[in-house]
């Protein structure tokens, strides 16, 4: 690289010289399009973030019924913009600490059952108000009333009093609970005056954005937010959300140049899209994972040998490779993958291996009548696909899968949870604890799998009060071997989030915790 | 004595009025006898009975239907649609924008396809059988073969992807200005074009040859007239009313049917609407839709049938 280029390059990067101009003397110094476009995103990203700009974001998962009350925020689009526009307590980092928000530090008791937040001062909500450790007490408050239709209500089920002290907030859990401060970065909880009670949808909240337009399932525009008490984020003038809920028309939007940004690229074209020189596909390895679920309790499926049978008679790669084309890793029927703190990497994969699906089912005694699985397009993409995947490879181990395909409206309340054997996927939670206390536990509504073990539960319990790490990631490692080796989850293999952006932003960084940066793109991204 | 005409006037309002009320207690009905409560659909599966008895209670759900059915149509009438259930948003304004969105594309579409079609059938009718008919034949047929979406994902990757003419993101909002506005759905507008085309064009056609069997229509020729003059003078006047009558289906089917359109190309316009609130289950919303639909349904047949009672010179001019 000469001297000369790289002067064009830092002009480029700083912004005196436009892109066109830039490429076109690139082109003149003998550097082809590509290798200047990539060497000029990576002097973008070492120069910094930069003010200013409107991004345009092309988003699936918004409808003409979603609110701007945080309590009922279920799909893609609310979760960006809440992300957008509101703060929560804390924030989780990509590899997996904490990043204080509205909580500037926080301190347990040894017992792990009275959490303190200290409130950071100085931040006001975009009406002008001040935030106050009562604003967040009430916030906290109104997501734990069964009547507020939460979506937050299962996180914070386990928290018994909330009260302030000081310029504190203290927390009291009913058990021990060491995950506490993770379980506060959830979108729904982001921080409103009086907790949102007068007007839970007024769309005032503390972030880097503020609201200008909200126009459910269309389009939701957003501008900086001057009063915002942290300079080093929130970088655009304006923010403008689109939703774009067909996955051919958002591509062209990125591709056409009407969207800089989109979520969910297929992954059977996002090898299409990447093509394009002046568009980059990012794919996230996360906790989301698409699943075969067996009820432990309902025959066959109570005999432990046949739900071995079935765990070694499914070929994840063959899976992998075809259902998400490669976009994910294989699953090791636990629900936890490496995205997870304190993750066990140690804990032996499980193989494709027809003679030990043979052995097992063998020993199941199962009389060959066919079994049957249910599944369906909205299960997860490919869902149909899988399922006949893995009834080929369990016949060739000699076991008989019969699959019924069943319509998509009314999956969730007829069929999972409901089917002893169905296809289904989990979107991942914030810590082990929560993922394990969603659907693993005894007494959970959505243990999925029916799996009532009492040792499990115990140890649960046990870990979920353990401030310990050591100790902690061992009954981890023991939990997840338990549902590994006596659960009724087939996890074949968890999907990697599929984003894509054009050249026109910078600053992207992997974020396992969720698609879009954690859904955090708007607010730390800036243009290039 | 009103003037005969006049009175087959009044009676066809009268009978689209009738139906539209015929129409609104279907659609009260069937949403009322849907599978489900809508006090639990809101509050989901796991909420205590007090709760769910509390909201029937606040929605006044524990009254007669037949109370809640005229209350809901006079409020209607007065274009009170109260509030939708899944985000408590007032349905009137947000049906307001959708409806405006709706008919922009509609009319804009139809400012293209009716004019074309028509002109086309009358050109198919001039060179029956040659060449230039088959030509528009085939071609209009074909548009209206394949499947709308295919249709809007081949023009969007011509149009907006390798030329960039036109937007592939139709979204319109309140800011824009009206050629703003045209740019942003002139590649919808392009594809119910080539959708409404072939259905209007083919009746034109048929329509006018079928005039043309008259007897009159061959002394015409035999007077030396021009045919194109023959076809658009004499002929087209006597088969205004089976044209028109197409025309207005397809306008109507412009109105309420092109959510797989809006869809493809983002536009915030009923349909999506209308599919967004059925699967979450919001009743009134659904109501409120069904019976815009079923209104401009009525109201552009009511205008089809008006228009064949005025085009109809034994009615206009009575012995």
């Amino acid at each position: 690289m000469n001297d000369q280029f790289r002067y064009l390059l830092a002009r480029a990067a700083r912004g005196t010289l436009d892109r066109r101009a830039f490429m076109g003397r690139a082109a003149a110094l003998g550097v082809s399009g590509a290798m200047a476009n990539t060497l000029l995103a990576s002097a973008v990203r070492a120069e910094g973030p930069r003010r200013g700009g409107h991004l345009t974001v092309g988003l699936q998962g918004g409808e003409s019924t979603n609110s701007l009350d945080p309590a009922l925020a279920a799909s893609q689009v609310p979760y960006m913009y809440l992300r957008a526009s509101g703060d929560t307590m804390v924030n989780v980092n990509p590899d997996g600490t904490l990043d204080g928000r509205i909580a500037e530090e926080w301190s347990a008791s040894p017992d792990a059952q009275t959490w303190t937040f200290k409130i950071r001062s100085g931040v006001s909500f975009h009406n002008g108000q001040t935030l106050t450790p009562d604003d967040v007490a009430m916030t906290l408050r109104r997501h734990s009333d069964a009547d507020s239709q939460s979506g937050a209500l299962g996180v914070m089920r386990g928290v018994e009093d909330i009260s302030v002290n000081g310029d504190s907030v203290v927390l009291r859990t009913s058990t021990p609970n060491a995950d506490l401060p993770y379980l506060l970065a959830d979108y729904h909880l982001v921080i409103q005056p009086n907790g949102g009670i007068d007007d839970p949808a007024s769309g005032i909240f503390s972030g880097a954005y503020r609201w200008v337009e909200d126009q459910p399932g269309v389009r939701h525009v957003l501008e900086k937010f001057d009063g915002y008490w942290d300079d080093s984020v929130g970088h655009f003038n304006s923010v403008e959300i689109l939703v774009i809920n067909d996955g051919t028309a958002r591509t062209s939007a990125l591709q056409s140049g009407q969207v800089q940004l989109i979520n969910r690229v297929e992954p059977r074209t996002a090898g299409l899209v990447a093509r394009a020189p002046n568009i980059s596909v990012h794919s996230t390895a996360g906790k989301g994972h698409y699943v075969f679920i067996m009820h432990c309790n309902t025959a066959p499926f109570d005999n432990n040998d046949l739900r071995l049978a079935l765990k070694y008679a499914i070929d994840r790669e063959d899976m992998l490779d075809r259902i998400l084309r490669g976009y994910g890793s294989i699953g090791n029927d636990m629900p936890i993958n490496e995205a997870y703190p304190l993750f066990d990497a140690s804990i032996p994969q499980r193989e494709f291996d027809l003679d030990r699906a043979r052995h097992h089912y063998q020993r199941s005694g199962h009389d060959g009548s066919p079994i049957i699985l249910r599944t369906s397009d909205v299960a997860f993409p490919g869902a149909v696909d899988a399922a006949q995947i893995f009834q080929e490879s369990a016949a060739a181990a000699g076991i008989p899968i019969e699959i019924i395909r069943e319509p998509g409206d009314g999956y969730w309340s007829e069929v999972w949870n409901v089917q002893p054997f169905s296809a289904s996927y989990w979107g991942g939670r914030a810590v082990q604890d929560q993922m394990y206390s969603t659907a693993y536990y005894s007494g959970a509504d959505w243990n999925d799998t029916r799996f009532f073990n009492e040792d499990f539960d115990r140890l649960l319990i046990q870990a979920r009060g353990e401030l310990d790490v050591a100790l902690r990631t061992e009954m981890y490692s023991e939990m997840g071997m338990m549902v590994r080796d006596e659960g009724g989850l087939i996890a074949p293999m968890f999907n990697d989030f599929l984003d894509a952006q054009n050249d026109q932003i910078a600053g992207w960084v992997e974020n396992p915790n969720g698609e879009m940066m954690n859904g955090f793109a708007p607010v730390l991204m800036w243009q290039a | 004595m009103m003037h005969p005409i006049l009175t087959l006037l009044v009676q066809r309002i009268a009978l689209s009025l009738l139906l539209l009320l015929a129409v609104s207690v279907v659609i009260f009905v069937g949403t009322e006898i849907l599978p489900g409560d809508v006090a639990r659909v809101i509050l989901g599966q796991g909420a205590p009975e007090q709760a769910v008895e509390n909201l029937r209670a606040q929605m006044g759900l524990d009254r007669p239907a037949t109370v809640r059915y005229f209350e809901w149509l006079f409020n209607a009438l007065q274009g009170d649609f109260g509030v939708a259930l899944s985000n408590r948003r007032d349905i009137a304004t947000a049906i307001g924008q959708r409806l405006g969105n709706t008919m922009f594309l509609a009319a804009v579409a139809a400012a293209f396809a009716v004019p074309l079609a028509i002109f086309l059938g009358l050109l198919a009718v001039r060179y029956q059988n040659r060449w230039p008919d088959r030509l528009i034949s085939g071609v209009t047929l074909t548009a209206i073969s394949l499947p709308e979406f295919l249709l809007g994902y081949v023009i969007m990757y011509v149009f907006a992807v390798q030329l960039g003419w036109f937007p592939s993101v139709s979204s319109v909002h309140g800011g824009m200005s009206f050629w703003q506005k045209l740019n942003a759905v002139a590649l919808p507008a392009m594809v119910l074009t080539l959708v409404v085309l072939a259905h209007m064009m083919r009746m034109t056609r048929a329509a006018i040859l079928n005039v043309m069997q008259s007897a009159y229509i061959e002394t015409a020729e035999l007077k030396g007239l021009r045919k194109l003059t023959l076809i658009f003078r004499h002929a087209m006047p006597n088969a205004i009313a089976p044209i028109v009558n197409v025309v207005m289906i397809n306008l109507a089917y412009l109105v309420v049917g092109v959510v797989v359109i809006e869809v493809v190309f983002v536009y915030p316009g009923m349909g999506q609407y209308l599919v967004d609130h059925v699967s979450r289950r919001d009743v009134p919303v659904v109501q409120a839709c069904g019976l815009i639909f079923a209104t401009v349904y009525i109201g552009l047949n009511l205008v089809a049938d008006l228009v064949s009672i005025l085009t109809n010179p034994r009615l206009r001019h009575p012995k």
